[in-house]
């Protein structure tokens, strides 16, 4: 198992913290893991993207310009790495804000709508783990068990009581996502 | 086996120098590499092991620092990226005169002037070639995992004292930012087991004064100096020679790449092998001592040499001076703060040896 995984979107959208989760679930499970943000001064001018990779073997690259999965939450993210998806591999995008959607016929598209979705769980801050588990339904590389351990490690013991309000929304995620293409 | 956790380079880096039982850090922050002394600040080293963690008022005061540390004999060392590591070549090149072990950090960004905060290897000549004035070595490890973060803070140390000379860790703003998994070594008592017999510590009626300095005003003792300097120099090129050979047995063509070009170009590296191209990764571990000779036996063996930088091509330069005209060194860099993609080396690689 090799994943190579693009995480793009706007600044608060809890693009690192998700791929954070990702990578931490991942070496629970064993496996080799590597999250390469970008930190630069894009991250300042409110765009973030992390490139996050799970692997059965050590890792080399971390920093790559294709990917198996690219989960793109605005539309400058979208622009900018609907290209760098392999062929075959997978786009998810959240349709809120998108004037221009992804248009590739040699990837699989699929759509989440987790803002509007987070907004109605009363839970903006969940947007980020709906749309994990959006990914986690078709990629189901790391357990939800494995998840949840991952955000009782990583997140500080005051903000433990809202791992329930996760797990619900990464469960959600897995319901609502949707092919496109 | 040591705990394992997923932690950024810089953070395993500083949590690593807590383990290895440093005695000082004394910084000034610059991204990429604030989280060091973010990390150490929030684990208040003093009550942990009773390390000295403090912030300086510039580099130049950070560097002094360190300096009136190591003559008193204890493990001190301080980290930056590049315009604030310039700022320090003074107090590193007084230093290395006054025979000073310390360790230092340089998460590289991309330049020249304050430049980015990408990550880039453009200081390579200025951490190799001397950097201050005089005729000096620093011992420059580099950097490609997280991991090798956290081991270099220990060897680092262990080099600086069995050299009395500052050691240089060459990293950059990829191998700072990017989380892996890292095993973290025990913590190591803050205790001093090597020689003391040259500190400032205070004077024992039974022995004379310990001065340290590096300046010596007759030019015939000043040049006695240097020559034990240079022996010790000699020295660290016959022992200290450390690099990482991936796919070399059957190579063809050799890319020669460090920190983290090397990670990228060991992808290059398997998506050569995939398309049936026989390429093998020298990875040089050490920058100073240069590993020159593998480089001499492997020459004979090979059709062409590729050296991949974040720079405009400075360590090439010893790589060609190894080849010596025997085979055909090229050169593949990115600058200013951006990174090559590892199919792109690929691309490179097949124009400058194949497609003639």
């Amino acid at each position: 198992m090799n994943e190579e995984i693009i995480i793009a979107g706007f600044g608060g959208q809890g693009v690192l913290s998700m791929g954070k989760i990702l990578a931490y679930a991942g070496m629970m499970q064993q496996m080799e893991v590597s999250w390469m943000p970008s930190y630069g001064p894009e991250m300042r001018g409110g765009t973030a993207n992390v490139t996050v990779i799970l692997s059965d073997e050590r890792i080399s690259s971390p920093i790559l310009n294709q990917y198996d999965t690219a989960i793109l939450l605005n539309q400058q993210s979208l622009d900018k790495f609907e290209p760098s998806v392999k062929p075959g591999g997978i786009l998810i995008f959240d349709p809120n804000g998108i004037t221009r959607p992804p248009q590739r016929k040699d990837i699989q598209i699929h759509q989440v709508e987790a803002a509007t979705e987070a907004s109605r769980m009363m839970s903006s801050k969940t947007f980020n783990m709906i749309v994990l588990g959006a990914f986690l339904k078709l990629k189901p590389i790391v357990t939800l068990e494995n998840v949840v351990h991952a955000l009782q490690d990583s997140l500080p013991a005051r903000h433990h009581h809202l791992i329930p309000a996760n797990e619900e929304a990464i469960k959600r995620g897995m319901e609502i996502i949707r092919k496109v293409s | 086996m040591g705990q394992v956790k997923l932690m950024k380079g810089n953070e395993a880096f500083a949590e690593a120098v807590i383990r290895a039982g440093c005695d000082a850090y004394f910084g000034y922050p610059i991204t990429p590499q604030s989280e060091v002394l973010e990390y150490l600040a929030a684990q208040e080293p003093h009550k942990r092991t009773g390390m000295v963690l403090l912030q300086a008022e510039s580099e130049v005061a950070a560097i002094n620092m360190v300096y009136g540390a190591a003559g008193t004999g204890k493990r001190a060392l301080t980290s930056s990226s590049s315009p604030g590591i310039s700022l320090k070549q003074e107090g590193i090149s007084y230093m290395v005169g006054a025979e000073l072990p310390c360790l230092i950090l340089n998460v590289m960004r991309g330049g020249p002037g304050l430049g980015t905060i990408g990550p880039s290897q453009a200081d390579y000549f200025q951490a190799t070639k001397g950097g201050g004035h005089g005729d000096y070595k620093v011992i420059v490890l580099a950097p490609s995992s997280v991991q090798e973060m956290a081991d270099f803070a220990g060897l680092g140390f262990e080099l600086a004292f069995k050299y009395r000379n500052p050691v240089l860790i060459l990293s950059d703003g990829a191998i700072g930012q990017m989380m892996e998994k890292v095993e973290l070594s025990e913590q190591q008592p803050r205790t001093t087991s090597f020689d003391q017999s040259w500190v400032t510590t205070g004077k024992s009626p039974d022995r004379e004064r310990n001065i340290i300095t590096s300046l010596n005003l007759d030019p015939s003792k000043m040049e006695l100096h240097n020559r034990k300097l240079q022996a010790k120099f000699a020295g660290m090129q016959e022992n200290e020679v450390r690099y990482e050979r991936i796919d070399c047995d059957d190579a063809e063509y050799l890319i020669v790449a460090y920190g983290s070009c090397a990670r990228i170009c060991q992808k290059t590296v398997k998506l050569a092998r995939q398309k049936g191209i026989k390429v093998g990764l020298l990875r040089p571990i050490t920058l100073f001592p240069y590993p020159t000779k593998i480089i001499q036996e492997m020459t004979g063996k090979i059709k062409g040499i590729l050296t991949v930088e974040l720079s405009a091509g400075q360590m090439v330069e010893d790589v060609r001076l190894a080849a010596d005209g025997k085979v055909k060194v090229a050169f593949y860099g990115r600058m200013g703060g951006t990174t090559p993609a590892p199919n792109e080396v690929l691309g490179v690689l097949e124009q400058q040896f194949l497609n003639s």
